[in-house]
């Protein structure tokens, strides 16, 4: 029996009801039903007359929306599927006081070019208003490689910020106090040296890592082989560095989150939002099970995991995502895994809006797009969010597009009075339906990924990559065929050339970094970078965990390629097998 | 051999792993009755115009969305004119800025499609090119 097949077999609200309503008075059950039918008869009457402008009533992902939702129609139980926010299963929020007690955190992510750069970005956007930072690394960090590689030709800078060694992380956060922001950093392959680094710079600074630092790592390598593929070693050693350092979290930084759990990529890799949902879910249950096969307690990590989820276009398939998330999160860590702190339970989240969605056609309408996507995640109860810039299937995006960008969620949170309220869709027939359908098949996607043994397992059957490769091709099927409407690219073009100003990053960051990275390597101890490089292998291929070591390779300013290159000897590459 | 088909190496050059795009344009192109080939990621330009040489295809369709197109696509198709290999069609697509566009022509890149390119675009371009496969050849 699974968890699911428990938790509705416990709740008597379920067994009880025919036909799949709540349960309602009888004499109001009866006049419901008795309405329904009305409206039924009504309806196909007034159909046959009429027939609907269209015949496709699906969302985005291609999920079935129902014509109607009525009181008879809901599955859902009020107490033990909805129940109150702060509550176990916490489907209408994790806080009891929802946005009243605190907004959610206005989090652009930004980098690029030189440390330089980025780090006057990020005052910049502390200036207006914004209330975290959020790093993006340019791909040769991400995937391991110093600026001088022969990979990293024309990378440098261009995706992200070029980071090679902690000279470039004092500079990125230079006048910026640790101790007082938080930090999102997305990295996974090379999340444990990016951390090492954080961490040797608020050492630097004088910060207290165990009550002052504050942030996030994405460090979600699962989804790298699904979906992002910026993967370099195989999944077990992968696996093998998230554990150390949950562990090492645990210990030394307690308010760091370790791993953010992420469907945004997933999604934006061609998932429907069901799969994003399950994949994800399932993805966060694989981190706990092999955290507690590490040895350690659910309730000593399990509260410092946090997910981040995409934001597309269709409105309450998104919320009702996000309030599916939620409970099903809550069920299986109570139930899966006996976590006994209701902190385990919750599960918190960012939102980014689906930088998928954007179309270059017209890109003055992105604004409307990402604006509709905010709300969506605001309404689903996210914790923090990125809105995108309308100019971002051109490039990154210039200062004055992010403007708007940050804009957009300022007039959400003080101009739209959604935020008054907590969870204001709650009760709502149609979301609360659409919140248990998701339920449902993420139940059912959790069953297939268990048969094959889990999620690694599944990953290396290649399954939910093949999954979202499919539905990325129906997805494009039907834009192509004019099935599904994007606005400006198949249907209300225009014929003039859309022309906006763009941001460039020029060669010279690459130039200026190769300087920079002889000169380190001039000045630092070479002695002491071999010395705690081979340490670091050291505890590589034994079991100790490879955090101390990490810390002291970045102290010595050993490289992001040289200490990856470290880690590739111990545990080799990884090489996918395309499916297409 | 009898089968006539028109064959395409689909490739992405650079670190970025973006690959929902290559993978619609590669199963696309196969559904159109292209005979087409996937590099996998990250592939170096050596390895690229290696694989196009190998597999004696008629075009190389290039997919690069981490803004290292200026160094990477030119390169591609020097060492494919280094290999006498000239007559091999290139095209890209991507994110790619308009300003790139000119100078990317100019060192022999054919196409480039943007986003918003329809599969249908890409498909008649190719037939357009590259005219009735050539049994001959064969």
């Amino acid at each position: 029996m699974t968890v699911r097949d428990e938790v509705v077999k416990a709740s008597p609200a379920k067994e009880s009801s025919d036909g799949g309503g709540v349960q309602l008075a009888e004499e109001t059950r009866a006049a419901a039903t008795e309405g329904a039918e009305r409206w039924r008869r009504a309806n196909a009457e007034l159909k046959e007359k009429r027939p609907y402008w269209k015949t496709d009533f699906t969302t985005v992902s291609g999920m079935d929306v129902p014509e109607l939702v009525g009181a008879s129609d809901v599955t859902s139980d009020p107490v033990g599927d909805i129940g109150v926010p702060g509550e176990f299963p916490f489907t209408r929020g994790i806080h009891s006081t929802g946005y009243r007690g605190k907004l959610w955190t206005m989090r652009q992510f930004a980098g690029f070019g030189s440390a330089g750069d980025t780090n006057e970005r990020f005052r910049f956007l502390l200036d207006h208003g914004q209330t975290g930072l959020s790093v993006a690394f340019d791909l040769p960090t991400l995937y391991g490689y110093d600026a001088d590689h022969e990979m990293s030709t024309g990378e440098v800078g261009k995706c992200g910020v070029s980071v090679c060694s902690l000279a470039d992380m004092e500079s990125l956060f230079d006048g910026i106090p640790l101790g007082e922001v938080s930090t999102s950093m997305t990295i996974n392959s090379t999340a444990p040296i990016l951390l090492a680094m954080y961490l040797a710079v608020a050492e630097k600074q004088g910060a207290d890592w165990k009550t002052q630092i504050r942030g996030t790592l994405q460090n979600d390598i699962l989804k790298e082989y699904i979906a992002q593929k910026e993967y370099i070693f195989p999944p077990r050693p992968s696996m093998r560095l998230v554990t150390d350092q949950f562990a090492f979290a645990a210990r030394h930084v307690p308010q760091w989150n370790t791993v953010s759990i992420s469907g945004y990529h997933i999604r934006e890799a061609g998932s429907t939002a069901l799969q994003e949902l399950a994949f994800t879910l399932r993805d966060g249950i694989e981190y706990v099970q092999y955290g507690i096969d590490a040895g350690l307690d659910v309730d000593a990590f399990a509260p410092r995991l946090s997910f981040f989820f995409n934001s597309h276009n269709d409105f309450f398939e998104e919320i009702a995502k996000y309030r599916a998330a939620r409970r099903i999160w809550a069920t299986v860590m109570k139930e899966r895994f006996g976590a006994r702190d209701p902190r385990s339970w919750m599960l918190r989240f960012h939102t980014q809006t689906a930088g998928v969605s954007l179309v270059a056609q017209q890109p003055i309408n992105n604004v409307v797009r990402t604006a509709l996507q905010a709300l969506a995640a605001v309404l689903g109860g996210t914790q923090s969010l990125h809105t995108n810039a309308l100019d971002e299937t051109y490039a990154l995006p210039t200062e004055e597009t992010v403007r708007i960008a940050l804009r957009t969620q300022q007039i959400i949170a003080h101009e739209s009075g959604v935020a008054n309220t907590i969870d204001p869709l709650g009760g709502s027939y149609f979301v609360e339906e659409m919140t248990e359908r998701m339920v449902e098949g993420s139940f059912d996607y959790f069953r297939q990924i268990d048969d094959y043994g889990g999620m690694v397992e599944a990953i290396e059957a290649g399954f939910p990559q093949r999954e979202i490769v499919e539905a990325a091709y129906l997805a494009q099927r039907s834009i192509d065929s004019g099935e599904k409407i994007v606005v400006g690219l198949n249907a209300f073009q225009n014929e003039d050339h859309d022309q906006i100003e763009t941001l460039y990053v020029g060669e010279e960051v690459a130039q200026a970094q190769l300087e920079a990275l002889d000169e380190l390597k001039t000045r630092r101890d070479r002695g002491e970078v071999e010395r705690t490089l081979d340490a670091l292998r050291r505890a590589a291929a034994g079991v100790d965990n490879t955090m101390p070591p990490l810390l002291d390779c970045v102290r010595a300013y050993s490289t992001v390629g040289e200490i990856s290159d470290a880690l590739r000897d111990v545990f080799g590459l990884y090489e996918e097998v395309p499916v297409f | 051999m009898t089968d006539a088909r028109h064959r395409v190496l689909i490739a992405k050059p650079g670190l970025d792993g973006h690959d929902r795009g290559a993978k619609i344009v590669a199963r696309s192109l196969r559904d159109a009755g292209f005979e087409v080939i996937y590099s996998g990621l990250r592939q170096t330009p050596a390895q690229i115009v290696a694989a196009a040489l190998q597999e004696d295809v008629d075009a190389v369709g290039l997919s690069i969305l981490s803004g290292a197109h200026n160094s990477l696509l030119p390169e591609i198709k020097d060492q494919l004119s280094a290999e006498g290999a000239d007559d091999v069609l290139v095209f890209a697509g991507g994110i790619i800025p308009e300003q790139d566009i000119a100078g990317l022509k100019d060192a022999g890149v054919d196409a480039i499609f943007l986003p918003g390119t329809s599969t249908q675009t890409i498909v008649d371009y190719l037939n357009g090119r590259l005219g009735a496969p050539d049994a001959g050849k064969y």
